[in-house]
């Protein structure tokens, strides 16, 4: 999976690793199942085979040929389940105790973010409040809390392998623990109107000085925002 | 005088008719027609998408609203008004009276009402697209709120007009169903026991169970939605108290199970077909019964496998993470019976054994793909992405297209009294089977590159925006047109085999079931005496006995 998409989340090697177990079993089946079907197209066409047998299915000895299969294909459903269920509680059942919490609300169509600012809690007067661009720091475990203006938007950030819809009305909690520094896409995955192929956001995976200088020049640009403002009346 | 009289024949020959063949094919024109709006919408969005911003040749610059519009109702059409009409009711009104060897329907007229309310529901559909606002655009799914309101959706008009055809479009089918279910009950040949009824029956009628056990929820939901569009009544809208979620579940409690309603027909249908073209009994008629059964009865507990991240209580989805799995037992039970049909056949590949053949070929990538979907840890990553797109289409396209042609090609000398063109059948199974693989495996990879879903332009998405990504774009879109034209192949022989086809004899594929014991083309009645049944409908090669087939109304 990595080739394909980058791993940028603590939690994203749980999901490759059940995508990669179901690719391997799934495609065992698969592969067997195909294989003996073009194996008896090719070995009973009519040419080769001109008179057919006569089989109902229903002896012993050709119900076997139903039951192993059906056995096996249960054991890999319980690996298959067993593994399902262990990725998602960890992801989506758990929830860390986290280093910082930010606020994401979706709208149509852009995403609006929250951020603690130097005194690294939410909910005080030095947030930073952006559009459309999320900072966050590497190697810290974040909370978020996920809200809806108007109608559904779906958080999504492939790097992480993190997806959570977003409802009006409800705030959704949820967690994730950035491993590695750059910028990535965020999605919304969810239809929201007319909008929703513009509907994209940015992520920004900093490490501590980074995104302590990032904070620094959000509190000046607001300061200054705020003489301006105070100017202007 | 009597060129009034003629006038008047005619339309009750053909528009009100009561003959279930006359239905079957109402149905059957109906559904054909709607495909080549839904096939043309397809290719509207594609072009769009290999090719951002360019007018599209015979629509025009597509526009996010455009797009939105055009993905809506390509799914809409596809499931309600092609694959429904054609695998349900196409083929079950045409079959069922033949098949069991009786004159027509229970209940004609309530055949006849469900094709009306049916056509009605298509032209509210298509009416749709023209008012201003244009048609609905919110997805096939139509979650609220975006659907509940028009500030939201901005398609005041085309909103509630998708609902209503919707709803129609279920009505419609509840009264089909119930006919389907009491001809098979009440109206059998003497003789014809249970097991004696050929799958397909079987597979057509567990089906309008499932549908009419499940339809029932979003019925009310669609009324619920309109009041919702129309009065603002607020079911779905949390500032009024509402629930947004809770439509999703009355949608899903339907829609999962809607996919093993045109599931089983298909299946019924390649079930005939190989049979025939393998001069083999099928391989376990009674565990292919059971796991029918099974799999209609497991397919009402998984619908929730759609909302893992929609905001369900999360300690749901391991429940429903458990029973999505579980059906893969009964589906591939299933697969490896027709596979061991085929062990110790004499295979003649024909046009309709050769889309059956693919029908099993690519459904069986359809089923695994959907794997990764069931397991909730592995779905958050997926869940809305071409993943999921790509793996239903490897579903949807073998039952609503592949087994429809296989049903078409094999059934067509008793429908027509004439054979389709064999050479053309060919050119064009293989010009629609491997352009359907370039389009959909290049969708896959583009899923798990994160591609996610409803975008009209991937540019404003560098991670997606990468030119190797866009090649796999193309290459979807350039196959998509060849499949599209490759069809023009099928619609030639098929108007021109109707005409001037080869005459048909009565059982030009020597088969054993009831239909083939009527004339080709069956007369209104269908059979000159009704048939008596003597045995199964698979004896195929029956040893000691030199023919190698035995009609199932063959004194013995
Ligand atoms: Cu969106
Ligand atoms: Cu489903």
């Amino acid at each position: 999976m990595e080739y394909i998409i980058e791993r940028a989340s603590s939690f994203a090697g749980d999901i490759d690793f059940l995508i990669v177990l179901i690719a391997v079993l799934g495609g065992f089946w698969l592969l067997l199942a195909e294989a003996v079907l073009f194996y008896f197209i090719v070995k009973y066409r009519r040419k080769a085979s001109p008179k057919a047998q006569y089989i109902t299915g229903e002896e012993e000895v050709s119900k076997k040929w139903l039951h192993w299969p059906h056995y096996a294909v249960i054991v890999c459903d319980l690996f298959i389940i067993f593994f399902a269920i262990q990725t998602w509680v960890k992801i989506k059942q758990t929830l860390p105790k986290p280093d910082a919490v930010i606020e994401v609300v979706g709208q149509q169509w852009a995403w609006k973010f929250t951020h603690p600012g130097l005194d690294g809690k939410l909910g005080t007067k030095d947030d930073v409040k952006t559009v459309d661009e999320l900072h966050v720091v590497v190697n810290k475990t974040y909370q978020f809390k996920l809200k809806s203006d108007d109608v559904l938007h779906s958080f999504s950030i492939p790097v992480f392998r993190l997806k959570q819809d977003a409802v009006p009305g409800r705030t959704i909690t949820g967690w994730f623990k950035p491993t590695k520094t750059g910028q990535f896409d965020i999605q919304c995955a969810e239809i929201c109107g007319i909008g929703h192929g513009i509907m994209g956001a940015k992520l920004y995976i900093e490490t501590e000085e980074e995104h302590r200088t990032w904070l620094e020049h959000q509190r000046m640009a607001q300061v200054n925002g705020n003489r301006i403002n105070t100017a202007k009346k | 005088m009597s060129h009034d009289h003629h006038e008047q024949s005619f339309f009750s020959k053909y528009l009100f008719s009561t003959d279930h063949k006359v239905i079957a094919m109402q149905y059957l024109f109906t559904g054909m027609f709607m495909a080549l709006i839904g096939g043309f919408f397809a290719y509207g969005f594609r072009m769009q998408l290999a090719f951002p911003g360019i007018e599209v040749p015979g629509l025009g610059l597509v526009t996010p609203n455009l797009y939105n519009e055009l993905v809506t109702n390509h799914g809409s059409i596809m499931i309600f008004w092609v694959a429904m009409p054609v695998l349900i009711a196409a083929f079950g009104n045409y079959l069922i009276p033949l098949m069991i060897g009786c004159d027509d329907m229970v209940f004609p007229r309530l055949n006849r009402l469900s094709y009306q309310i049916f056509l009605i529901s298509a032209i509210v559909l298509i009416a749709s697209f023209f008012v201003p606002g244009g048609g609905f655009s919110g997805a096939w799914t139509s979650y609220p709120p975006l659907s509940a309101q028009a500030k939201y959706n901005l398609t005041p008009l085309g909103a509630p007009m998708w609902l209503t055809a919707v709803a129609l479009e279920f009505v419609a089918f509840l009264l089909g169903g119930i006919n389907f279910i009491t001809t098979l009950m009440n109206s059998r040949a003497p003789g014809m026991k249970m097991w004696d009824i050929p799958i397909v029956l079987w597979m057509i009628v567990i089906a309008s169970i499932v549908f009419m056990a499940s339809a029932g929820p979003l019925i009310a939901g669609a009324v619920m939605l309109l009041f919702d569009q129309i009065y603002h009544i607020g079911f779905f809208n949390p500032n009024k108290g509402g629930d947004p979620i809770l439509w999703q579940h009355l949608f899903w409690f339907f829609g999962h199970p809607e996919v093993y309603v045109v599931l089983l027909p298909a299946m019924g249908i390649v079930a005939e077909v190989i049979t025939v073209f393998a001069r083999k009994k099928l391989f376990g008629y009674k565990t292919i019964l059971y796991t029918t059964i099974a799999t209609g009865t497991l397919s009402f507990f998984v619908w929730a496998h759609h909302q893992f991240v929609a905001g369900i209580d999360p300690r749901m989805a391991n429940v429903f993470t458990i029973t999505t799995i579980l059906i893969s037992i009964p589906v591939t039970e299933m697969c490896f019976a027709y596979i061991a049909t085929l062990f110790g056949g004499s295979i003649e590949l024909r046009t309709p054994m050769l889309f059956a053949l693919a029908f099993l070929a690519e459904f069986l990538i359809g089923g695994v793909t959907g794997i990764f979907l069931g397991s909730s840890g592995s779905d958050i990553y997926f869940h809305d992405t071409y993943f999921v797109l790509a793996h239903f289409h490897y579903t949807f396209v073998p039952i609503a297209i592949i087994s429809v042609f296989a049903g078409i090609y094999y059934w067509f000398p008793k429908m027509f009294g004439r054979h389709m063109n064999e050479t053309l059948g060919k050119i064009h199974f293989w010009g629609t089977v491997i352009p359907f693989n370039l389009i959909f495996l290049p969708l896959f990879f583009l899923g798990l590159a994160g591609q996610h879903r409803r975008i009209y332009s991937y540019e404003n998405f560098p991670e997606l925006a990468k030119p190797y990504l866009q090649d796999l774009r193309i290459l979807a879109t350039v196959s998509l047109i060849v499949m599209l034209s490759f069809q023009v192949v099928f619609l030639f022989n098929f108007f021109y085999s109707i005409f001037k086809g080869k005459k048909a004899e009565k059982n030009p594929w020597r088969a054993n079931t009831l239909e083939w014991a009527a004339a080709s083309p069956p007369p209104h009645g269908n059979f000159p005496e009704l048939p008596q049944v003597y045995r199964p409908p698979y004896e195929y090669s029956v040893p000691g006995r030199e023919l190698d087939y035995w009609p199932q109304n063959e004194k013995a």
